[in-house]
């Protein structure tokens, strides 16, 4: 009789830290799954909010698609207000090129250092390099572009010192980090042999580098080029305080330009909700936006590649 | 021979070119802090902002600074930890992981702009919270949460997976292993990515700029009442941060000493990054060995 009594309870017990099993794990779920779901309502509402408010230079506004595409008069608040914004989008594809092809180099450079020549203390001084480097807020960027880069370029070159290269200089220091961090990862990730075994046969450090590492990691060294321009392409107030905010393309680097994201930063708290102007501001976000998508692809396009 | 010319002036570009962006980093940093630190004072860290004389100091824009970052990392921690275990734990290889994974990533690598843009759009008119702490607060929640994801992640995978194991073997439930083993081992890096990305998001400025706005209102740092208008606690008032501050008065600043103010703002603004570096480093190892019991220093 007290035996069984025993087993009833040990069967009871067991059975209640089942059911405390179950109600745990259900807490656990839901809760991660109201976290999760509130990153996909927002990237949801996000891509919603700004396209419906981007397409409306187009849909109420009646501006042809491509007079605001290739158009080059911007002058939003004329009596004949034109929304031409092709000086922006190139002023932002070169800008951000010229940035990439400043820091590319540079940054493999630092992390063949950092991985190939001398991988101790090439290491231990590069890391905490590239983290300060990537910590130094952009507005700081700005600032010492503004009164370093600007006035040296106005001395040395013609024109105002504020402009393309001014511009392209400030972004090419502020992706150096994203580039460097990620072709590190790349370079140390390289199996050994691989190196060993160019090196048994011969070559030098030189053309191993060249011949063997570079070509084996360049589809995830050009995934960083590509994060990097992502963060250049994105970038607004560091630019949009050295760039001079012209609304021309540029024909010189010496020049004042503009770029989508610098209109936007001057543009959005003068106009009103709703006007063409600040639709036109709006379409800009969007285009920003479909930039940020291709980017995302061209990097996933990348690691396929990486993968095979 | 040609080959090993070839060699040595490769190697002496690389170097160069490596030690070139060392000396750029110096000369950034001892520019800054050369330029600044000379301004920095007690009464310029406390005292507020002069429009068109000689003197302002950075007070309200360094209280709304941190009290944003403190609202930001009440919201953005739960949920990002939520989240990321669920990438790291959870997540079954699939179309829905595949479709998360990639939400966080195209998240992350959105301009700050348009996040700003988004909230202005619809926390700021919308919800009509107005331009506001809370605002800007939810507005770097957008900014700040894949990273928190990501770090997340990356804390508990590199948990060793013995360790779930003999959870397992000890007949514990999944969210109890998650909790009470997985976690505490997570911990330090979590704790250690937090800092560094509260160190971004102290820099944040282009998403403040059209949440929580490009003006303060004139704060009482006696009144803790947290509704009233003028109490620094109250989070619903607008609140400039100190990185919007510096690009205010370089873009349009009229007080004479604007460019010696951008140079102390900045310099605190930088040297506050710093700090936020290796107080990281410092935490990370400190709980590391706190809570595993290891000597390892990692």
């Amino acid at each position: 009789m007290r035996v069984q009594n025993n087993e009833t309870i040990r069967v009871q017990s067991s059975k209640s830290r089942v059911e405390k099993h179950h109600i745990e794990d259900l807490i656990g779920r839901s809760y991660m799954s109201l976290c999760v779901l509130l990153l996909i309502v927002s990237i949801v509402s996000m891509v919603y909010f700004v396209t419906s408010r981007g397409v409306s230079t187009f849909t109420i506004d009646k501006v042809g698609f491509s007079d605001f595409f290739f158009g080059t008069t911007w002058s939003p608040e004329g009596d004949h207000p034109s929304f031409g914004a092709l000086p922006f989008i190139a002023g932002s594809f070169i800008t951000t090129l010229l940035a990439a092809l400043i820091a590319s180099p540079l940054s493999i450079c630092a992390a063949l250092f950092m991985t190939e020549i001398v991988p101790g203390w090439g290491k231990k001084l590069l890391q905490p390099v590239i983290e300060l480097l990537s910590g130094i807020p952009s507005v700081v960027y700005g600032f010492v572009g503004l009164s370093v880069i600007v006035p040296f370029l106005r001395n040395v070159f013609p024109g105002q010192g504020i402009g393309v290269a001014a511009g392209a200089l400030v972004l090419s220091v502020m992706i150096l980090p994203t580039i460097t961090s990620v072709a590190v990862d790349a370079l140390s990730a390289l199996p050994r042999n691989l190196k060993e075994s160019s090196f048994a046969l011969g070559a030098t450090r030189w053309q191993t580098i060249a011949r063997v590492i570079i070509p084996t990691t360049l589809p995830a060294i050009m995934t960083g080029v590509v994060l990097g321009m992502a963060r250049a392409f994105g970038e607004a107030l560091a630019v949009q305080m050295v760039i001079g905010n012209a609304p021309f393309i540029p024909t010189s680097l010496f020049e004042s330009a503009s770029t989508l994201t610098s209109v936007i930063t001057l543009g959005m708290g003068n106009t009103t909700m709703g006007s063409p102007h600040n639709n036109a501001l709006w379409s800009m976000a969007l285009v920003l936006m479909l930039m940020t998508f291709l980017f995302v692809f061209i990097v996933r396009m990348l690691e396929k590649r990486r993968s095979i | 021979m040609k080959a090993k010319t070839a060699d040595k002036i490769a190697t002496y570009v690389i170097v160069t070119l490596a030690l070139l962006i060392v000396a750029v980093l110096a000369g950034l940093l001892g520019y800054i802090l050369f330029r600044g630190v000379s301004h920095i004072s007690w009464d310029f860290l406390t005292s507020a902002p002069r429009k068109i004389r000689v003197g302002g100091g950075i007070g309200p824009q360094l209280f709304n600074s941190l009290f944003l970052l403190v609202l930001t990392l009440l919201i953005t921690v739960p949920l990002g930890i939520g989240a990321g275990i669920y990438m790291a734990e959870y997540a079954r290889p699939g179309r829905i992981t595949g479709f998360i994974r990639l939400v966080v990533e195209v998240l992350s690598s959105f301009p700050s702009i348009v996040v700003g843009l988004f909230g202005l759009l619809l926390i700021v008119n919308i919800f009509g919270l107005g331009f506001s702490l809370v605002s800007g607060a939810l507005a770097l929640t957008v900014f700040n949460l894949p990273l928190m994801v990501r770090i997340t992640e990356q804390a508990f995978r590199s948990v060793p997976s013995q360790q779930k194991e003999a959870g397992f073997a000890l007949g514990l439930s999944k969210w109890k292993i998650v909790t009470t083993v997985l976690f505490p081992v997570a911990l330090p890096a979590i704790i250690t990515g937090t800092i560094l990305s509260a160190g971004r998001v102290f820099g944040e400025a282009a998403a403040l700029m059209f949440t929580a706005g490009m003006s303060s209102p004139r704060l009482d740092f006696g009144n803790w009442n947290p509704l009233s208008p003028s109490s620094p606690l109250n989070p619903f008032r607008p609140a400039e941060t100190l990185a919007v501050h510096i690009w205010k008065i370089n873009s349009e600043g009229l007080a004479p000493d604007a460019v010696e103010i951008a140079a102390g703002a900045s310099a605190v603004l930088v040297i506050t990054v710093l700090i936020f570096n290796l107080v990281a480093r410092y935490f990370g190892r400190l709980i590391y060995r706190k809570l595993t019991a290891s000597r390892r220093m990692n």
